[in-house]
């Protein structure tokens, strides 16, 4: 075998009887950079913006833009968890990047646990937009024989976000790997350079198709 | 023939037919896409964002196609 399994990850200590793995030691690393980064960033902010806070500005105003088009609404109660979503997914799959730390979401367990989180928090926006009768109601639409299709789309979508990142991320990881055994040192430095293309590309598509379905979910219309 | 050269033809065939379909799929979206966006360059917005949401829808096909082979080498019931 060229590389390890892609589906076992490795224990590094136990926290009483609960195996803590290479990768949840890695998201905890992100989320202390991250919310470090952005306590850091939010200390002073100034009404006439200049650098730094333009730039984190600019960045959350296009993400707002984003969802907006997509959910037609107000943005602003979907951005928190969209585009935390986003910068998450983008930090976890560039981490790769510094040599020793391995990418969270080439996991099957991280993208599993993001994907269950947009599963659940789509019928809670659903719910809150439009009331559970309503929300209820969207299953049977067009016409109530379709209530078992969109049943299983339910669950089938969530299934396919989970394995797209996780295939996604894990695939370019082992292509390296196998590039590296055959041919050696400088070869794959271009394979790497397109992975930082996959590993945004793979974070805006999640975080899209999150939004599509949180946008549907709150529309009352199925996809 | 053992079970694990099965599994790794097995895995092979699972990859490589499975990746034709999508690859057609994909080029034939990318090519509309591509001659919508020449078409209306104002809406290339519009037109990039559905791409990418179908794209990626059809190339969940090689994806699952992707984990039916990581299954059979990694964690083959079989074996």
């Amino acid at each position: 075998m060229v590389a390890d399994s892609p589906l076992q990850s490795i224990t590094l200590f136990h926290v009483g009887p609960v195996p803590v793995t290479e990768m949840v030691v890695t998201t905890w690393g992100i989320i202390v950079v991250l919310g470090g980064l952005c306590w850091w960033s939010s200390r002073r902010l100034e009404l006439r913006p200049s650098g730094w806070q333009a730039l984190l500005e600019l960045v959350v105003e296009t993400i707002e833009h984003q969802i907006e088009e997509i959910v037609g609404e107000d943005p602003r109660s979907y951005v928190g968890l969209l585009g935390t979503l986003f910068i998450y997914l983008v930090v976890a799959n560039l981490v790769e990047l510094i040599p020793g730390l391995r990418s969270p979401t080439a996991h099957l367990e991280t993208p599993a646990a993001l994907a269950g989180i947009v599963f659940l928090s789509v019928h809670v926006f659903g719910v809150r937009e439009r009331g559970i009768l309503g929300y209820l109601k969207s299953y049977a639409r067009p016409n109530i024989l379709l209530l078992p299709l969109n049943v299983i789309s339910e669950i089938t979508r969530t299934f396919s976000l989970m394995v797209r990142l996780f295939g996604n991320i894990m695939s370019h990881g082992i292509i390296i790997a196998i590039v590296i055994t055959l041919a050696g040192l400088l070869v794959p430095v271009p394979l790497m350079a397109l992975s930082i293309v996959i590993g945004v590309v793979q974070a805006y598509i999640f975080a899209i198709l999150a939004t599509v379905f949180v946008g549907a979910a709150v529309s009352g219309e199925k996809l | 023939m053992t079970i694990q050269m099965l599994s790794v033809i097995g895995a092979v065939v699972a990859v490589s037919f499975g990746a034709i379909g999508p690859a057609f799929a994909e080029g034939r979206g990318l090519a509309s896409a591509v001659e919508a966006i020449a078409r209306q360059p104002e809406s290339a917005n519009v037109i990039s964002r559905t791409l990418f949401v179908g794209l990626a829808m059809i190339e969940t096909m090689a994806i699952y196609c992707l984990v039916v082979a990581l299954l059979l080498l990694y964690a083959n019931p079989y074996t």
